[in-house]
């Protein structure tokens, strides 16, 4: 049992849990991930570390509430317990070297998951931009503490609520098309949006790292649930992953795979409003 | 079986002459065990076997000629001194046979329904020679059911040794392995990755052909000899071999991970979405308790053609279970012939019952595939069997033009697991094969690491639960002289 010592709505949709973990806590790096099952009848499901803590022991989840699984977490309260927490699973983010200039991309919830790792490419001396996107600004996460990291920074909100109107694409191509030396890309967020700043930087082969959100049972790679083309090749997200190269991965397939269950999704989430008295 | 021929079965079992010579009587079978009918069982996730009643337990071990030297303790990997519990059970003392047994082996009640005892103990049976062998997988349930139901007493225990051992997964390795050194005086740590121990037991075999239940007692039963279990831990993540040996005060390490990475056909159509691996398909099913959605949040996705590809225990669990998922037609796709078939000799009896359809000498080509990714059908061509391959097996050979479709909506692949790469990838200087699994010494489990250990499916590659029990076994053996020794320098 793993006890969630703060809880913080970080916006209509999406919620921040610190979870006390201490041998995770010890060991994981930016990128990693842990595979949450929150109550005994509950279902296995990957989140990206959004932050950690090595001295008081404590990791953090941001997560978006897109099913039961996700709403039933966003229900714990502080100082409750989550059943089971695994990790840190998959391959960190390579942090660790000198790039040049790093563009860090999040949109929606993937800010939050982009946040530490941009944060690491910023102390290993990166020249760091970001873009921070979403929707609307409502759903505009970490934008305080991106701003504070970057050397550059930018909003983009569909509707033109906030900052740039457009995409995150819309300032990445401006970037490129002024000719400006960009050394790597990591993008984290919804598949179209990764797809998408994949095609931004293809034409000129700048290297783009997407972090891929699978379906996973286990995490260890024992179930192959996560399984995606990369380059023609099957690899596993779980321990190959979950961050490829943006320009080998077949996002087609990958969107496919991750609907998979969705009528089971969406059974499982009407029953969860039901028996919440109808509300989510 | 209905009650007047287990009546008719057991009169003429019991009139056999103990001892007797045997020549002029025909050979006797085993006395029947009773099942679940096909019919019901296959909507069901009940037991499909029931276990033998007393009586038919005494009848089966009344048999047994008690030879003075038996052969059939030389078919089992874990010694479990057979003749010897059989005649307890002669004897009506099944509690003092399922204790026996459990002084070499740490997990008969699941030994008992899953072992494939054709090819072991009941293969080397002596009485077995002109008749059907004694059913001593059937006897070995009897009494660790019987002794379980009526509570075993702990065996003593020597004092403790003061010396901690760390062991990797609580499959059937571990499990042995921890259990034969907690016998032995050592302090004991299982690190299990899941949420639930027992491994392959709990997320592989399904409920119907090995109650979850079962493992769990079996489990505790360590558990209070005082073997402890870390949930959620996966070595080589969480913490590393050499951790373990180095700052957490281990001395000994035995890695037990099991052959964790499904291996997936080098065809068109692997990715598709209703393709699955067997291995996610029945952990969902097994350890998430699909069958039991949305009472359990973790769904499954069965269509209603399924085929399942490959011939061994888990493509007939994956068939089995599809079936009683609500698959109408369900088919099993094998390359080669029915003869091959790995798959324990049972549970082929048992899938055929059901009503599960064999595609023998067939092997897939493609799957076909929907705009969305469904699954449609799947191109498969026509094998012969050609000469013997190193596994000494014949080799199958695709024939010329025999290309049909088969029409589908769901692919269960079960072709086999590859060695799961974290520990081996996160401990150096352990030594692994070309294929990836731990090489250790045969003798004393050891590997290339002083004082690590392997055993189970992470250094034989796919094999049974009870190779894995040997195999753990044999190195909680080396555990034990290693640390001895160690202990004397």
């Amino acid at each position: 049992m793993y006890k969630i010592v703060s809880k913080k709505v970080l916006n209509s949709v999406t919620k921040m849990l610190v979870v006390r973990a201490p041998e995770i806590a010890k060991v994981c790096k930016p990128g990693q991930f842990v595979i949450v099952r929150a109550n005994e009848t509950g279902e296995r499901i990957p989140l990206t570390i959004a932050d950690f803590n090595r001295e008081r022991g404590l990791i953090t989840i941001v997560f978006q509430e897109v099913g039961k699984s996700t709403k039933l977490l966003g229900s714990f309260k502080r100082g409750e317990y989550v059943q089971d927490l695994v990790g840190p699973l998959g391959k960190p983010s390579p942090t660790d070297k000198k790039y040049g200039t790093v563009v860090a991309i999040g949109g929606g919830c993937g800010s939050a998951i982009v946040y530490p790792v941009a944060r690491a490419f910023k102390e290993a001396g990166n020249y760091l931009i970001t873009i921070n996107g979403a929707r609307t600004m409502e759903l505009l996460l970490y934008r305080k503490q991106m701003r504070e990291i970057s050397d550059e920074f930018y909003v983009t909100t569909d509707d033109g609520s906030c900052g740039v109107h457009g995409f995150v694409t819309n300032v990445l191509g401006d970037l490129i098309q002024n000719d400006r030396k960009i050394d790597l890309v990591f993008a984290v967020g919804p598949v179209p949006m990764m797809k998408f700043v994949s095609k931004t930087t293809e034409a000129k082969q700048i290297p783009t790292l997407v972090s891929l959100n699978s379906i996973m049972v286990d995490g260890t790679g024992m179930c192959g649930a996560c399984r995606v083309s990369v380059g023609g090749q099957m690899k596993f997200a779980c321990v190959d992953g979950p961050e490829f190269d943006g320009h080998q991965v077949d996002f087609q397939e990958l969107m496919g795979r991750l609907n998979a269950y969705r009528t089971y999704e969406a059974e499982a989430d009407k029953r969860w409003i039901n028996q919440q008295g109808g509300e989510t | 079986m209905d009650k007047s021929a287990r009546r008719r079965n057991l009169v003429s079992e019991k009139n056999e002459p103990k001892g007797a010579m045997r020549e002029r009587k025909p050979p006797t079978k085993k006395v029947m065990m009773p099942e679940q009918s096909p019919a019901k069982r296959r909507r069901n996730f009940d037991e499909v076997a029931l276990g033998y009643t007393m009586e038919q337990a005494l009848a089966e071990a009344e048999k047994c000629m008690q030879c003075r030297n038996p052969k059939c303790m030389s078919g089992c990997p874990v010694e479990v001194p057979i003749r010897d519990f059989i005649n307890l059970v002669r004897e009506k003392k099944f509690i003092e046979a399922a204790s026996r047994i459990k002084e070499t082996n740490s997990l008969p009640a699941i030994c008992g329904r899953v072992c494939p005892q054709e090819t072991q103990c009941e293969a080397t049976c002596i009485y077995g020679v002109r008749n059907e062998p004694i059913a001593i997988g059937r006897l070995e349930r009897f009494v660790a059911d019987y002794a379980r139901a009526r509570g075993e007493d702990l065996p003593k225990l020597p004092s403790k040794l003061g010396k901690r051992v760390a062991v990797i997964g609580s499959g059937p390795a571990g499990l042995t392995c921890a259990g034969d050194l907690i016998k032995l005086g050592y302090d004991v740590t299982i690190f299990e990755a899941f949420h639930k121990p027992g491994g392959v037991l709990i997320y592989g075999i399904p409920e119907f052909r090995l109650p979850k239940e079962i493992v769990t007692a079996e489990v505790d039963f360590l558990e209070r000899l005082g073997v402890e279990i870390k949930y959620n831990h996966v070595i080589g993540k969480i913490r590393t071999v050499n951790e373990l040996m180095t700052e957490d005060g281990y001395e000994a390490v035995f890695i037990g991970s099991g052959a964790g990475a499904p291996s997936f056909m080098p065809i068109k159509g692997m990715n598709l979405t209703t393709v699955f691996s067997a291995n996610e398909f029945l952990t969902r099913v097994n350890l998430m308790k699909a069958y039991k959605f949305p009472e359990y949040d973790t769904p499954v996705k069965i269509g209603k053609r399924v085929a399942v590809i490959g011939g061994g225990n888990v493509a007939m669990d994956s068939a089995r279970t599809s079936l009683r998922l609500g698959a109408s037609e369900v088919t099993v796709v094998y390359r080669r012939s029915r003869e091959e078939l790995p798959a324990r000799a049972e549970e082929v009896h048992h899938a055929e019952e059901e009503g599960i359809r064999f595609q023998f000498l067939v092997n897939p080509t493609e799957v076909l595939g929907d705009e969305s990714g469904n699954v449609i059908g799947m191109q498969c061509i026509r094998m012969e069997l050609g000469e013997p391959d190193e596994s000494g097996r014949k080799r199958p050979v695709a024939i010329k033009n025999s290309e049909f479709v088969m029409d589908l909506d769901t692919v269960i692949v079960a072709i086999g697991n590859s060695p799961n790469p974290i520990i081996p990838n996160s401990t150096q200087g352990l030594e692994v094969s070309k294929w990836g699994t731990i090489i250790i010494n045969e003798e004393t489990g050891m590997t290339s690491l002083r004082g690590v250990f392997a055993g189970g499916d992470i250094v034989t590659g796919a094999a049974t639960v009870i190779n894995a029990m040997g195999q753990g076994k044999c190195a909680a053996r080396g555990i034990h002289a290693y640390l001895t020794k160690k202990a004397a320098e």
